[in-house]
């Protein structure tokens, strides 16, 4: 059975392609064979931040013309064995992506036998952020603690329950998670910063992972290795929990509190 | 913290969005799924009304509410304590 899920936001900027490639990683290394599809047509950007963008020969929209093969267009990864990455295509043409192209794609990776399909969906509500959420069985919806981004949240969280196949066949909707990025324990206690509690009250949701905020995250996307491939940083340890979770494993959350320090660090430290 | 900040204490902020979240979501929520003209209904209404008495434009609020078979559309505007005021 394949699963396809969508990583969406509404916001751009909050951490929708960071969470595709390491939730992607985090799934390929625990055995399962992941396929992580770009949808951001026009801006390319997973292949970067999965360190393969000297490798795109052939793109989604390759495949959908049948310019190539799927078999073609899919880039194996050098570190993970069981993870592909399909990389958006640069064309400026808006029409270029299209429900049955998109349907097309999706049949051939499942019926490939892949075990997830990640799609990694552009920011905004237009055709790409649709189509990346249209087929979708689950969607993760990333969100840091800040008002548009919460309000935005809230909005494809609207498009979610009404415009996707699974809500217009009645298959029972698209099973939805909160995923919290960005997410600073010490504005929290200090009030500064709303908490996860208020942000499942909002929205009322379930939250699959909150990954705080983190160094590692800009040197993961500078170095074109996926932040949970990061062996000692707190962001890879929260992906990896969200990845358990989203296998059906109940972990509490960590990372809510802000790490003990010492007497000197809290007295002159920033 | 530093030292300095401990006595500097910056405002809570967080409590103030989340209440304005938790208003504008259920008023978004509220109005989800219905008409498209909804909006736009609201906005020509606040024309009207701003003829005869001046009211804020967040004192007009609609409700669309379904139950069995049928759709209720209910308006609420809030009128100033002084008309014109």
């Amino acid at each position: 059975m394949t699963e396809i899920i969508v990583v969406t936001s509404g916001k751009g900027g909050v951490g929708k392609t960071t969470t595709s490639a390491s939730m992607a990683c985090g799934l390929a290394r625990r055995g399962k064979r992941v396929a992580v599809i770009d949808f951001d047509i026009g801006l390319r950007n997973l292949d970067l931040i999965m360190g393969c963008e000297r490798r795109v020969v052939y793109d989604f929209v390759n495949v959908i013309n049948g310019d190539c093969t799927l078999k073609q267009a899919l880039i194996k990864d050098k570190r993970i064995e069981t993870l592909y990455v399909l990389a958006a295509s640069q064309t400026r043409d808006k029409d270029a992506l299209t429900e049955e192209g998109v349907r097309k794609v999706l049949d051939e990776l499942i019926a490939d036998g892949f075990d997830y399909i990640l799609c990694d969906s552009p920011a905004g509500i237009e055709k790409g952020a649709h189509l990346a959420m249209y087929f979708a069985d689950r969607a993760v919806v990333v969100v840091n603690p800040e008002v548009s981004s919460v309000r935005d949240s809230d909005r494809i969280l609207g498009l979610l329950s009404s415009k996707t196949h699974r809500s217009a066949n009645g298959n029972g909707g698209v099973k939805e998670h909160l995923l919290l990025t960005r997410y600073n324990p010490r504005r929290v206690a200090n009030g500064e910063m709303m908490s996860v509690g208020d942000i499942k009250e909002i929205l009322g949701l379930d939250v699959i992972g909150v990954v705080p905020e983190s160094p590692d995250v800009l040197a993961a996307s500078n170095a074109g290795v996926p932040v949970i491939l990061n062996d000692d940083s707190t962001a890879a340890e929260a992906y990896s929990d969200a990845v358990a979770r989203l296998l059906g494993e109940e972990l509490p959350l960590r990372f809510l509190e802000e790490p003990k320090r010492g007497f000197f660090a809290r007295m002159f430290g920033g | 913290m530093g030292l300095l900040a401990m006595f500097r204490s910056k405002p809570a902020t967080a409590n103030i969005a989340k209440e304005r979240l938790r208003i504008i979501v259920a008023q978004e929520r509220g109005s989800r799924g219905g008409p498209d003209y909804l909006p736009l209904l609201r906005r020509e209404l606040l024309q009207v009304i701003h003829k005869y008495v001046n009211v804020d434009p967040e004192a007009v609020q609609i409700n669309l509410e379904r139950e069995a078979g049928h759709e209720v559309l209910e308006f609420s505007i809030a009128l100033p304590e002084k008309p014109g005021a």
